[in-house]
């Protein structure tokens, strides 16, 4: 697959990516950094209306994605960094165990203050093995053009 | 008051400051976010960005980890002085998130909240729905990141729902 440049997205199109399984360790070492809320640390927590038991930090499903991305598309591009994320929502608990994929489409393509670069916007979604949506996040992406040099 | 009355739109909380190293940078990124421009100075040099910067997905936790613990000790600070304590559940998400400026090896970000939304949820009585948009700003003054991030708190109008204090439990 040759490398991918800004002018290789075309809205529609649909990138299948790998997947990545999610262990307690992997949870509690993320959380004991980046997150220590005890839901995010422990099996034990108490049980509200929203539920209980050890579940991962919603960044680090964020950076799970990130890393399925990398590995699925972003890695074999011209990608040149993000300016953001206008929306994203956690809708289904990662819990240890759970296998993550995900898939992103391609919004739109659209040109970027900077002409060396195009600017890319996604639609990404994460599914758990039993294709429940853990979470979807509309993203834009910058990536070089291919006439850069 | 309550700990929900006692929030007002337009607080601000400080939640302090962080030191991103290359080593840091590096190991996050080897983990989640591997491109050449988070794992290799000499390729992120002649990359667009210009330098071995920080996975926005670095920085956003490393927000998180402040925040967490911004909030703990403030909460200790309620109980040691007898006030009301503000109980918080899970995120829906957040809105708005950029990525303004690199975050280069050896930036220092200091991160402050604002509280710009506070509204009680018609879905879920008891608790209410507290936006927060959130700032990291570096040493030069350049603002590297901005997010308004959602989270459900106790209203404190509802009766806790009776339930077993541990889950799991035999």
């Amino acid at each position: 697959m040759p490398k991918r440049y800004y002018e290789d997205f075309a809205a529609g199109q649909i990138f299948e990516l790998p997947d990545v399984a999610v262990s307690r360790e992997d949870i509690i070492e993320f959380a004991r950094e980046f997150d220590p809320q005890i839901f995010h640390l422990q099996e034990e927590t108490p049980i509200t209306e929203f539920g209980g038991g050890l579940i991962a930090s919603g960044w680090q499903v964020c950076s799970l994605f990130m890393r399925l991305l990398d590995d699925g598309l972003l890695l074999n591009s011209s990608c040149a960094g993000s300016p953001g994320v206008e929306h994203l929502k956690w809708q289904h608990a990662v819990r240890p165990g759970d296998r993550l994929t995900g898939r992103t489409t391609v919004v739109e393509t659209t040109g970027w203050r900077d002409p060396r670069v195009g600017l890319v916007r996604f639609h990404h979604e994460v599914f758990n093995q039993h294709r429940e949506r853990a979470m979807m996040m509309d993203n834009a992406i910058l990536f070089e053009r291919r006439n850069l040099l | 008051m309550n700990a929900y009355d006692r929030i007002a739109i337009g607080d601000i909380h400080v939640f302090g400051s962080h030191a991103f190293t290359a080593e840091d940078i590096k190991r996050f990124a080897l983990k989640y976010d591997p491109q050449h421009f988070h794992i290799d100075e000499v390729a992120a040099k002649k990359s667009y960005l210009g330098g071995l910067c920080a996975s926005g997905w670095h920085t956003a936790s490393v927000m998180m980890g402040l925040l967490v613990r911004y909030f703990d000790a403030r909460e200790a600070e309620a109980r040691a002085a007898g006030e009301p304590v503000l109980v918080s559940g899970p995120s829906p998400g957040f809105d708005d998130l950029r990525w303004p400026n690199p975050v280069f090896a050896g930036d220092v970000v200091t991160f402050t909240a604002r509280i710009v939304g506070k509204r009680k949820s018609k879905s879920r009585p008891g608790w209410g729905l507290l936006s927060m948009t959130t700032t990291g700003v570096k040493q030069t003054g350049e603002t590297v990141f901005v997010v308004t991030t959602h989270a459900f708190v106790e209203t404190g109008e509802a009766p806790r729902r009776e339930g077993p204090p541990q889950a799991g439990a035999p």
